[in-house]
């Protein structure tokens, strides 16, 4: 499954649209990890744990989009977009979507 | 007695903020320099058109992300000035800090595949806000950048940086 955010692929060209697919998760903070941010918030800085728990959850939405793309018969996905929203105190969700296509 | 000691503990927390704090961003911007200048050789660009008159193998979404919360000394210096409105300048710089450090890690997935550019670069901030205490409303912040990395033929492949300079 290839990814894109552009509208083609290089060397390749579409041959069908399979139109919109997309995968989304919402991850809480771990509270031990929410514990140690909480001490990090007084010098500031990067929050290594919330790095990596959003990066971990942006892989789980890129691959229940990439299941939906493969369900439909699509061999990629271009014009990729992620969001990031905080829906609750403590909860975010990511979220990735685009056009799944054929491409040869 | 009571009103002693919780003033202390703020001017103590205040403190803390305002010199491990600084020195930590001052730390990170100097990191930041660095970094950039090794990656200086991988272009990006907002643009969605890749060029047509360069041979391109194959593409790949790249991206890169950090979450960056404030310091103590930050948030009240921040809150302070929000009464008066204005540039809340100990913002700015975090927000600098932040949306940089996310464009380099996109640059350096981009290098470890090969990549000479990164195109229809996206960046995207969305605040974690405040932890789920709610007590101190501390602000955090992730930022993400994302784009489509375009890989040359391997035989146009440019040396890394750090390769160059060794040989």
């Amino acid at each position: 499954m290839e990814l894109s955010n552009l509208d083609t692929l290089p060397n390749k060209t579409i041959v069908k649209h399979l139109g919109l697919v997309q995968g989304s998760t919402v991850r809480a903070k771990h509270a031990g990890k929410d514990l140690l941010a909480g001490l990090k918030n007084i010098v500031g800085g990067e929050l290594k744990s919330y790095t990596e728990l959003l990066n971990e959850a942006r892989d789980e939405a890129i691959r229940r989009m990439v299941q939906q793309a493969r369900a439909t018969g699509a061999n990629a996905v271009l014009n990729v977009r992620f969001s990031t929203s905080n829906i609750a105190a403590g909860a975010a969700e990511v979220m990735a979507y685009g056009t799944a296509v054929v491409v040869e | 007695m009571e009103l002693i000691i919780n003033l202390s503990i703020f001017l103590v927390l205040l403190g803390v903020g305002l010199f491990a704090g600084r020195a930590a961003e001052q730390r990170h911007f100097r990191e930041l320099k660095q970094r950039e200048l090794l990656l200086r050789g991988i272009l990006v660009f907002s643009e969605k058109r890749p060029p047509q008159d360069r041979p391109f193998e194959r593409s790949a979404l790249v991206m890169g992300s950090v979450v960056i919360a404030e310091d103590y000394f930050k948030g009240t210096v921040a809150g302070l000035k929000s009464l008066f409105g204005g540039n809340l300048t100990t913002y700015e710089s975090l927000l600098d800090r932040g949306r940089r450090e996310a464009i380099v890690r996109m640059k350096q997935q981009a290098r470890q595949l090969g990549a000479s550019m990164v195109f229809n670069v996206k960046l995207e901030t969305a605040s974690l806000g405040s932890d789920g205490s709610g007590k101190s409303g501390i602000f955090s912040a992730e930022f993400i950048a994302y784009g489509t990395a375009l890989i040359p033929p391997r035989a146009a492949v440019k040396l890394p940086d750090a390769l160059t300079v060794a040989a």
